[in-house]
């Protein structure tokens, strides 16, 4: 296929399924949509570059999303245009000490500081069109 | 020889502008989901969805449980699969109804992909809807589907580290069932490995053991079921659960 290309030089995207390229081109289709959608409402304005910010828990490979954004983007008006992913870190909320805490591994959900477990996940499922770079 | 392009002319200057959007991404299908939910919720249904690796037992357990649930539940599926109809005709030997919705390419399945499947259902005679997911670790974790629980199989032959490989499934996730128990020893399963696992990557995550073919643990899955559907508000596991816009 001619997508594949974009993600032969990403050696996660070979050791997994095509499942993955799928989901990410998706993902990447959606973005795109929701740029334009945003252009569109402010006049068919003409987009630069969409910053994203994306959690570890999204279920989104950060690699293989940057690879499907320039094809999902071929042909439409976002064309030519960058995404900028923004990694936003998993922050817990910890019941023992009553406060938000920042996790090193997403296999361990524990306070970082007092190892009480715990799975109240306060940032780390982001993914979100967070600002359009436009230009006027 | 001077030209219009004097000194004097102000320069335009293209200056690329930043705007704040803030859009969830998959706001679509978050919006979809949750009329999904709602339609549930009035008709009194309650929708369990499955995700798992392929071959961890998911038609098989869904296979039993439709028939242990039949004589005192009104019962219903859908099945989500890349190619084939193979799993809704297991399913449909268990005589509910079950309909297929074969995703061509896609790894997973969409809200949207379940509002058309049950286009024209009345869903209110139904106590209990079950999604089986395309097989996949990876990919179904993004989406909510509406449902009230979700449920990540793990067979005993798949390897105790699986939660650790897949965090983001099982963050998802309610609650873990460990399938083909009747395997468990001689696929040498570590079971507190596996817990351990579990509870790393999501703590305080419900864990049932269940042997779909000897009917271990049936009889516990099915009461967890039905304690359930009594009170749906009472979503085991704590916070987390599959993806869901805010309610602002």
């Amino acid at each position: 296929m001619t997508l594949d290309f974009l993600f032969f030089s990403s050696s996660f995207i070979i050791h997994h399924s095509s499942f993955l390229r799928m989901h990410e081109l998706s993902i990447a289709l959606s973005i795109v949509e929701l740029a334009q959608e945003e252009a569109e409402r402010r006049g068919g304005v003409r987009v630069d570059a969409v910053h994203l910010r994306l959690g570890p828990l999204a279920g989104v490979v950060k690699e293989a999303l940057l690879g499907s954004y320039e094809m999902a983007s071929a042909g439409t008006t976002m064309a030519g245009s960058r995404l900028i992913i923004e990694d936003v870190p998993i922050v817990v909320y910890c019941p023992q000490c009553q406060a938000q805490r920042l996790l090193s591994s997403v296999q361990r959900f524990c306070c970082p500081e007092c190892d009480t477990p715990t799975g109240e996940v306060v940032h780390g499922k982001e993914l979100e069109v967070f600002a359009l770079e436009i230009e006027e | 020889m001077s030209s219009e392009s004097d000194v004097s002319r102000p320069v335009a200057v293209l200056v690329p502008r930043l705007v704040e959007v803030r859009q969830n991404v998959l706001k679509h299908n978050d919006v979809v989901a949750r009329a999904l939910r709602e339609r549930f919720r009035q008709g009194g249904v309650f929708v369990v969805s499955l995700v798992s690796s392929p071959g961890s037992g998911k038609t098989t357990l869904l296979e039993k449980t439709l028939i242990l649930l039949r004589p005192r539940y009104r019962v219903a599926a859908l099945v989500g699969d890349l190619a084939t109809e193979n799993d809704a005709l297991r399913l449909a030997r268990s005589q509910a109804p079950v309909k297929q919705i074969t995703t061509g390419t896609l790894c997973h399945l969409e809200a949207a992909m379940i509002e058309n499947a049950i286009q024209g259902w009345d869903v209110g005679p139904l106590d209990f809807l079950f999604i089986e997911n395309v097989g996949n670790l990876v990919c179904p974790s993004s989406y909510d589907l509406g449902e009230n629980l979700r449920l990540v199989l793990i067979s005993v032959t798949e390897g105790e580290d699986k939660p650790l490989k897949y965090p983001t499934i099982f963050n998802s996730a309610d609650v873990a069932v460990i399938t083909k128990m009747d395997l468990a020893t001689a696929a040498e399963f570590d079971s507190t490995a596996a817990d351990r696992n579990i509870q790393a990557v999501r703590p305080g995550m419900r864990i049932l053991r269940v042997s779909a073919k000897t009917n271990e643990g049936m009889s516990e899955w099915l009461q967890f079921l039905a304690s359930l559907r009594d009170s749906p508000q009472a979503r085991p596991g704590g916070s987390g659960g599959p993806p869901r816009e805010a309610d602002s």
